[in-house]
């Protein structure tokens, strides 16, 4: 039992990371209806930036913070330059693109930061504190925790309570029609990449410092994990998304644990519930209808 | 990308008044060809085919070997074609086919004494069967989400090597020693055998692969990309046709991984994103040269190769600076060729042949 | 001066041209009706005003100023609302953010009090306030798009062949809410219909289009009673 009860722990805590990359896929998807496969890298590059600005004495959070302010603008940059001229175009080039991003921004990271692993420091504090039944729980673990609903809680808000966020909601609903009612498309859709892309920043750096080393394969496994995720979610629901990190993050630690057929070959666990999530229920556990794109 | 989900955009099919609707009716995949079209078709066909033939005698070993890899691209990036160009389903998943072929000849030639020629029907078939397990849930999935799905394929494969394939020190890699792939032609170097045996391949799957497109067949396929609806009421088995293609596809990269165990002497389980890149290079191979053309993977796999080759030489020691081009280079030619090498060329012959057939000739009675 | 007018347009999609020389005007208060059959280019004129179509040339002026060249969300800006085919509902929005998405652009405090105006005026919106709008009927989704346009506030409304899919008493009552709207607010419409005879009665000024040029106009009753058009164009 107390087994058990560490190992979904430990899950929570591997969840929390994926919910957050899940949420940035989201994002993105909900308003853009791209699938971004370059946003692990993306994150890979924020986290590589806000491990550089500690190694200059910056606080924790500061690093972050500037890395997410860096993202936002990336992130709406790269929807200007790169993903809008698609529009119109086949699905196809948009994949490429993000393909092509995710190869050119991972050999980036190695150019300019090196190849040699790096620790990121935590914006935790050390220890553990005691949970039910003899277990413990890393401080991290609730740390994380609380950030990813502080993070929720304000991208709900953003999208339910303001007018920026009906704006986003009506221009991933209906673009035509909501540039009939005035509303800048364009300039919805740079958002929504921003925001997402400050998300991602977020997600790595906090990757990053939990993980022990900092390396170019860092955010490769997570985004798998991530998409299984947003797809158990149904790629369209904030609060889908962070339930489904979770689910997989712990259904990932209790396999581990319990199933020693897949040693070693663990990710086959998010792929098939990727699979059985497209396949059985297209809409996810929590999206409401048919996402279909041909 | 616009979306379609709601009915704003939604007009009725009236000539004039719906432009979504008149974007979508294509033009018949195969028009009719002027004749300087057909000529330059020939002309080039036969140029190409003597350079194809004589570059090996021409050529370094080294430069061979990179011939030689272009042309397994080029039959991966063609089974990728089928699939994708032709019939309208994204895979990033081919890598891991090519990786279960060159792994089924590695296994069967180190581990089970097979003469490696043996071994390419074996890893064709096994590849096919795979395929078609594959494309039996794909029926339920496309666009982006067929592309997840098979992205993990692509992931999850080496490391399914990783566990099961016991190579030299435990690490999945398996090297066929060079004496498997000895010439079998008097007077041919085994670099010069290694480049016919690919290039003869390739031949056949070519042809195969055009016979496929411009038949039934493939007007079945084209239909189920362009209007999938439409194509069951004319009574296009959907089911049965994107799972063919699938297969036939799959087949294709497994095959091509069997040949890549041939050229590069190796099947390699070691890097986790190796088969992933390899899923890459076939797509980027078939977007440079042409999606849905015929020669445009061919084509493709070369520059592709080249431009590899060319961006690891660039810097000394940073060989990590050519995946950054590579990837550059892929968005730039999105933006440059949206319709690719072949692509483009075909469209400048037929606005050329247009303009003479107009100027030549009187239009003949029906 | 009229509210919105149309001199020489063409334009189309492409290379495909498919307004030629259009001549419109819209007099302010007034209830324009634009007939014609499938293709002659009806839509295409709404859509050249609202700028989702390029125009090639000639001019659109909306109360002096010119739209020639203005994205559609500046255009939306200037007091025009467009209800496209379709009707432009934001299927999986509420009811009520799909009404808040009209007044989206305004800076008043009277949002909230047009929001309850037009929720009275509209009962069956009301009752629906916070479902999907996607779940409702077509003629539902008619009134909602109508009541959605309205809380801009515009001075023009834009509306494409609102009867189509509804049932005759519906798409009744829904020209009823138009003449009522006009009459009572002043409102400014332009309405492309092919049921003709119920557009024509609520109607000030006609045009007939046909293949993208105007062939016949003049004012709605006579075009309504004149047995010659109506047997060559109207079809009734």
């Amino acid at each position: 039992m107390q087994l058990f009860l560490s190992q979904v722990i430990n899950g929570v805590g591997n969840g929390v990371v994926f919910a957050t990359v899940a949420l940035a896929l989201v994002l993105i998807f909900r308003t853009t209806r791209v699938l971004n496969f370059a946003q692990g890298e993306m994150a890979l590059f924020s986290a590589y930036i806000s491990w550089k600005l500690t190694t200059f004495d910056l606080p924790v959070w500061v690093a972050i913070g500037i890395s997410m302010a860096i993202a936002f603008v990336a992130g709406a940059v790269i929807e200007r330059t790169l993903i809008r001229p698609m529009e119109g175009h086949s699905p196809l080039n948009v994949v490429i693109i993000t393909l092509g991003l995710f190869l050119g921004l991972n050999a980036l990271v190695q150019l300019i930061f090196g190849t040699d692993p790096q620790s990121m420091p935590s914006p935790f504090p050390k220890g553990s504190v005691s949970f039910i039944a003899d277990t413990r729980v890393q401080k991290v673990t609730i740390g994380l925790m609380v950030v990813l609903l502080v993070e929720c809680a304000a991208l709900w808000l953003l999208l339910n309570r303001t007018t920026l966020g009906l704006k986003l909601r009506a221009v991933a609903s209906n673009p035509d029609s909501a540039r009939l009612h005035g509303i800048r498309a364009g300039s919805m859709l740079m958002f929504g990449w921003a925001i997402s892309a400050a998300i991602g920043a977020l997600a790595g750096s906090l990757v990053a410092s939990e993980r022990a080393a900092l390396d170019a394969s860092l955010m490769q496994v997570v985004l798998v994990y991530a998409l299984a995720a947003a797809a158990l979610g149904g790629f369209d629901s904030i609060w889908g998304a962070v339930v489904s990190g979770l689910v997989v993050g712990v259904a990932d630690a209790l396999t581990i644990q319990y199933v020693d057929a897949l040693d070693g070959i663990e990710v086959v666990l998010p792929l098939g519930l990727i699979l059985v999530v497209l396949v059985v229920m297209p809409n996810g556990l929590f999206g409401k209808r048919t996402v279909e794109r041909v | 990308m616009a979306s379609d989900r709601s009915g704003a955009a939604v007009e009725p099919a009236v000539a004039g008044e719906a432009p979504a609707t008149v974007a979508r009716v294509r033009p018949s995949p195969w028009p009719e060809v002027p004749r300087p079209v057909r000529v330059a078709r020939i002309v080039i066909g036969v140029v190409l085919a003597v350079a194809a033939l004589y570059a090996p005698l021409y050529f370094e070993p080294d430069v061979n070997r990179l011939l030689s890899q272009a042309i397994y691209i080029a039959i991966a990036a063609m089974g990728l074609n089928l699939l994708t160009g032709f019939n309208g389903q994204v895979s990033i998943g081919h890598g891991a086919f090519f990786g279960v072929g060159a792994f089924t000849s590695a296994i069967l030639i180190v581990d089970h004494g097979w003469t490696f020629e043996a071994t390419i029907p074996v890893s064709a078939a096994l590849t096919g069967v795979l395929g078609l397990l594959v494309g039996i849930p794909a029926l339920r999935v496309r666009g982006l989400y067929l592309a997840l799905v098979t992205l993990g394929l692509a992931v999850l494969f080496p490391r399914i090597t990783q566990k099961y394939v016991d190579g030299t020190g435990g690490v999945p890699l398996l090297r066929p020693s060079r004496r498997e792939f000895a010439s079998l032609i008097e007077g041919l170097d085994d670099d010069q055998w290694a480049y016919y045996l690919c290039l003869a391949i390739m031949a056949l799957l070519f042809v195969l692969a055009w016979n496929l497109v411009r038949g039934r067949v493939g007007r079945a396929m084209i239909a189920v990309r362009d209007q999938e609806l439409a194509a069951t009421t004319v009574g296009v088995n959907l089911a049965a046709t994107k799972v063919g293609t699938f297969a036939v596809s799959a087949a294709y990269a497994g095959v091509a991984g069997s040949l890549s165990v041939m050229v590069d002497k190796l099947a390699d389980g070691t890097n986790p994103i190796l088969y992933f890149q390899r899923s890459i290079e076939f797509l980027v191979a078939m977007v440079i040269g042409g999606t849905a053309t015929i020669l445009g993977p061919a084509v493709g796999a070369l520059v592709l190769v080249l431009l590899r080759r060319n961006t690891q030489d660039l810097i000394e020691g940073k060989e990590i600076l050519a995946p950054a081009l590579f990837g550059a280079a892929l968005i730039v030619i999105v933006f440059v060729l949206p319709e690719g090498l072949v692509g483009g060329v075909r469209r400048l012959l037929l606005r050329l042949g247009q303009r003479t057939s107009a100027r030549g000739r009187a239009p003949t009675a029906p | 001066m009229s509210l919105l007018e149309l001199r020489d347009v063409a334009g189309g999609y492409g290379p495909v041209r498919v307004l030629h020389d259009i001549d419109l005007s819209v007099e302010e208060g007034q209830v324009a009706v634009v007939l014609g059959a499938n293709g002659a280019g009806k839509t295409t004129t709404l859509r050249a005003i609202s700028g989702l179509l390029d125009v090639v040339s000639g001019d659109i002026r909306f109360a002096g100023t010119s739209l020639v060249g203005r994205p559609p969300e500046a255009i939306a800006r200037l007091g025009i609302a467009h209800v496209p085919q379709g009707r432009g509902t934001f299927a999986d929005l509420t009811v009520e953010d799909n009404l808040r998405i009209g007044a989206i652009n305004r800076r008043d405090r009277d949002v909230e009090r047009d929001l309850r105006h037009w929720l009275e005026v509209f009962p069956r919106l009301g009752e629906r306030r916070d479902q999907e709008a996607g779940s409702m009927s077509g003629g539902e989704q008619q009134m909602l798009a109508l009541a959605r346009a309205m809380m801009a506030r515009p001075k023009l409304l834009l509306l494409d062949e609102p009867s189509l899919g509804l049932a005759p008493l519906v798409t009744r009552e829904l020209f009823d809410r138009l003449a009522e709207l006009n009459r009572e607010e002043g409102l400014t419409i332009l309405v492309v219909e092919q049921n003709a005879n119920l557009a024509l009665e609520i109607g000030h000024w006609g045009y007939v289009l046909e293949t993208g040029r105007i062939a016949v106009q003049g004012p709605a009753a006579e075009l309504h009673d004149d047995d010659a058009v109506r047997k060559a164009y109207l079809g009734f």
